[in-house]
């Protein structure tokens, strides 16, 4: 009974969507504002059955009804219950319907929070954002509906879920990610509706922003829980492999990125309208096209639990419908007059712009190489795989030359600088930034390494520009300094830039310092690397739920005494059968030792991985200051500003120095 | 002319969307044989365990042989060789193509885990690999007593795909040389 009414609230969902995506369109076009009315309501309603149909899911999974298929196939009566919430979005069809929980969920925050919003344009905003969900729930229904049943051979147990997935990091992973490519779906939508009603201006804009910045915050923090699971989870000690599909988490995040810059420009000079519309389809687009490279199996992946052609077809076809439709609307409504601000080329606004460009460009690159064995392949010319060498030797220039344009921008000013005092704030520091970048290889590793300078003189670059623009910004007229003086989002950008410093600070000596060792260890063994001494002391045998484990005992020394006790775990799960590695990973802010078992070589004697990763950890931290910089920017009051602004943009006033 | 530069990111997407439909069509996980029912390519390097003997396309001996590509830097590789052992001391004679290696690391390879090649040649520059077709590491050749390269295997050898993929082609080679010698 349960997923019946589950799928019956989703087709309710869905019928909702229907009306929404139409009746608000007919109510503007027509000017009967009760039909314009109708919008909040009906967003409200699709959500609500959403948000039952996921509770239907969820129920069906927590009572063990394996009569329902997809139960069956992702649940077990002994999968821990925690894991069993996580199930729901453990395969193809509970993920999509993930998806369209937070899509909707997106639309009805929209609509709860849009007072400050022309209704009209909330109208057509929402209208877009039900085509969206329509397509989705459509796909869900057709091709992928999480609620078939087994009937009437019921199993009496489930096939359980993936060993990969039964891990914290799954929890909270995959909802991160949807919540933030979903998320540039109301950016998408803003968009649309710009172009539906040529308005493009700062209060369009300043709209926009606070959503863009939501959902690029949690697809921040989605893609740092997803390299964090892969590191501690496959056991490889990686975190991030180029693969096809964590690409297609990335670009959008990339472009997402280009968008946020290019909204704050066009928010507070009312210029590059075309280029921040176009970043909003893009975002979305990417998004879609990400989808469609998971769920279509046309780009082989260490991902690629789904892929059925088609489904792969429907997805082209929303994919289709949704970047056509929008790119038409933008060929012929993109406003094809000259902004009607003016800037020079020492100002902010050419320095945004080309710190845009280096992320499309990034982007492209990383687009380019998904694809490029889907192209090779298409034309004849056989298979072939892009891997990491391609990415390192054009995505990280890129990044690089990115992170420069980073510390000018913001101490810069609108619209016109003068040569000589952008000179005498910066140049100090770009020497002490290559003086320090070619030194520290030497310091550190006692070798010179081109990349390691590179990588750290543009962090010492940017952390060095950012805090001097900081300086600057908090100094009052009086000559003291105010902490209060320069606005939220200012703040939040200075923390989120920090954060891309410490990343890139993590990155680069994690890759070029690492150390790593593959042996055989026999018990009582010990081994050393990099100061640290590993005895292997033989392993235990565990039990977990639905699991059995080996379960060796590493006793970390440094220095002669014992630091750490690692138990990494060799599991079997009982009834996928499937063995998996869980490593053992000691953390300090400075560097992780990380054990793997591998695999058990007779007489008590196993394969193991040692690595000690120095300052990895600086990657999960980066990731939360780039997202806590997000959230700054979004919460900062003037986008909670109760009145409609309607004028382009505050041009008499001379801009503070707070783009974020 | 402003207006066409819009059209731009349309007619880009419209490129883009025919390669992903034909990518629909396509199977990534199928390889082409490109070499299948052709000779084995000549070669001439040195072996991985005696450092000075050469061996080239005469020393691949036998009514059927494997060529297995491997190299250490392989992790498949190394789930795949308690297999080979296997195939080996079956009575098999394999060759192997260690592939853009290092030499220490290969030998040292061979002595702790067994050597279950007749030889292995040392491909450091991946040439050999290159006129194979080799994408990567695993593969495995079934050449047969003519020479030629019956069956191409990416991945991993294991009891299923010994038993579906080069067990029936065995036997048919063994009936070809039957056939051959009662002529």
């Amino acid at each position: 009974m349960i997923p019946e009414l589950g799928s019956f609230a989703l087709m309710v969902g869905l019928a909702f969507a229907i009306c929404l995506s139409v009746i608000p369109l007919v109510g503007v076009s027509t000017n009967n504002l009760t039909l314009v009315k109708y919008a909040k309501p009906l967003t409200l309603g699709m959500f609500l059955f959403t948000l039952l149909s996921y509770i239907m899911l969820t129920t069906s999974f927590v009572t063990d009804d394996f009569s329902v298929l997809y139960v069956a196939a992702h649940s077990n009566s002994l999968l821990p219950i925690q894991y069993k919430f996580a199930a729901v979005f453990g395969g193809h069809e509970g993920s999509l319907l993930l998806w369209v929980l937070m899509l909707t969920t997106w639309t009805s925050a929209l609509a709860l929070s849009s007072k400050s919003i022309d209704d009209a344009f909330v109208a057509r905003v929402l209208a877009v954002l039900g085509m969206i969900v329509v397509g989705f729930m459509l796909f869900t229904l057709l091709t992928s509906n999480p609620f078939e049943r087994l009937l009437p051979n019921v199993p009496l147990e489930g096939r359980d879920l993936n060993p990969l997935l039964q891990d914290i990091g799954l929890i909270v992973h995959p909802p991160m990610l949807y919540l933030g490519w979903s998320g540039f779906s109301v950016a998408f939508s803003f968009a649309i509706a710009a172009l539906l009603t040529g308005r493009m201006d700062a209060a369009w804009a300043r709209w926009t922003r606070p959503w863009t910045l939501a959902a690029w915050s949690f697809l921040t923090i989605g893609i740092a829980l997803g390299s964090w699971w892969a590191y501690y989870e496959l056991g490889w000690g990686g975190w991030w492999f180029w693969d096809p599909v964590e690409n297609a988490s990335f670009m959008p995040w990339v472009v997402g990125t280009a968008l946020i810059h290019s909204l704050s420009v066009t928010e507070q000079r009312g210029a590059f309208r075309n280029w921040t519309v176009l970043l909003a389809i893009s975002a979305f687009s990417l998004s879609l096209l990400g989808t469609f490279l998971v769920r279509s199996g046309v780009i082989n992946s260490v991902h690629s639990f789904a892929s059925d052609p088609g489904r792969g077809m429907f997805i082209l076809m929303l994919l289709g419908t949704a970047v056509i439709g929008s790119l038409t609307l933008f060929a012929f409504k993109a406003s094809a007059l000259k902004s009607t601000s003016k800037f020079e080329f020492y100002s902010k606004e050419t320095f945004i712009l080309a710190g845009n460009v280096a992320l499309v460009v990034a982007t492209a690159t990383v687009l380019l190489g998904t694809l490029y064995p889907l192209f090779m392949d298409a034309f004849g010319l056989g298979k072939i795989s892009v891997g990491p060498p391609y990415y390192n030797a054009v995505f990280n220039p890129i990044i690089a030359l990115m992170v420069l344009i980073m510390g000018v921008a913001p101490i810069i000013r609108w619209k016109k600088n003068k040569v000589g005092t952008f000179r005498s704030e910066l140049g100090l520091i770009a020497l002490v930034s290559i003086a320090f970048g070619i030194g520290f290889p030497f310091v550190y590793g006692g070798e010179f390494i081109g990349w390691v300078s590179a990588g750290m003189g543009v962090a010492f670059w940017l952390i060095a520009a950012t805090l001097k623009n900081v300086k600057n910004n908090v100094v009052s007229p009086q000559g003291g300094y105010d902490l209060s003086r320069p606005t939220q989002s200012y703040w939040g950008m200075v923390v989120a830039h920090m954060g891309i410093a410490v990343a890139i600070i993590g990155v680069t000596i994690v890759s070029f310092y690492e150390t790593q060792l593959d042996i055989r260890m026999n018990v009582n063994d010990s081994v050393s690397l990099s100061g640290y001494e590993f005895k292997f002391e033989g392993t235990k045998d565990v039990e977990g739920p639905n699991y059995s484990a080996k379960q060796g005992q590493f006793r970390v020394y440094e220095q002669g005494n014992q630091i750490a006790l690692l138990t990494p775990e060799r599991r079997v799960y009982r009834v996928q059968t499937m063995g998996m590695t869980e490593a053992g990973i000691d953390s300090t802010i400075g560097r992780d030792l990380f054990v793997a078992l591998g695999d058990p070589l007779g007489n008590q004697a196993w394969a193991v991985r040692v690595y000690v990763k120095p300052l990895i950890n600086l990657l999960w931290i980066a990731a939360g200051l780039i997202a806590c910089g997000g959230f700054l920017c979004m919460t900062d009051k003037r986008y909670r500003a109760k009145k409609t602004v309607t004028q382009t943009t505050p041009m008499a006033t001379e801009p503070t120095v707070n783009a974020a | 002319m402003k207006r066409f530069v819009l059209f731009l990111p349309l007619i880009f997407f419209i490129g883009l969307g025919i390669f992903l439909y034909k990518g629909l069509f396509l199977n990534p996980k199928a390889m082409p044989s490109a070499l299948e029912g052709h000779p084995v390519p000549a070669f001439k390097l040195l072996t991985v365990t005696k450092g000075d003997r050469v061996v080239t396309k005469a020393d691949l001996i036998g009514d059927y042989y494997l060529l297995n590509v491997w190299a250490t830097w392989c992790a498949a590789c190394k789930a795949e060789h308690p297999y080979l052992l296997d195939i080996a001391s079956s009575g098999v004679s394999i060759y192997g193509v260690n592939y853009r290696d290092e030499l220490a690391a290969a030998q040292d390879w061979l002595t702790r885990y067994q050597d279950p090649y007749q030889f292995s040649a040392f491909d450091v520059d991946g040439k050999f690999g290159l006129n194979l077709g080799v994408y990567g590491a695993p593969e495995t050749y079934l050449v047969d007593h003519l020479g030629i390269i019956r069956l191409r295997y990416a991945g991993v050898v294991d009891t299923r795909s010994w038993k579906s993929d080069f067990l029936p082609l065995i036997t048919q080679i063994k009936a070809e040389i039957a056939a051959s010698k009662s002529l």
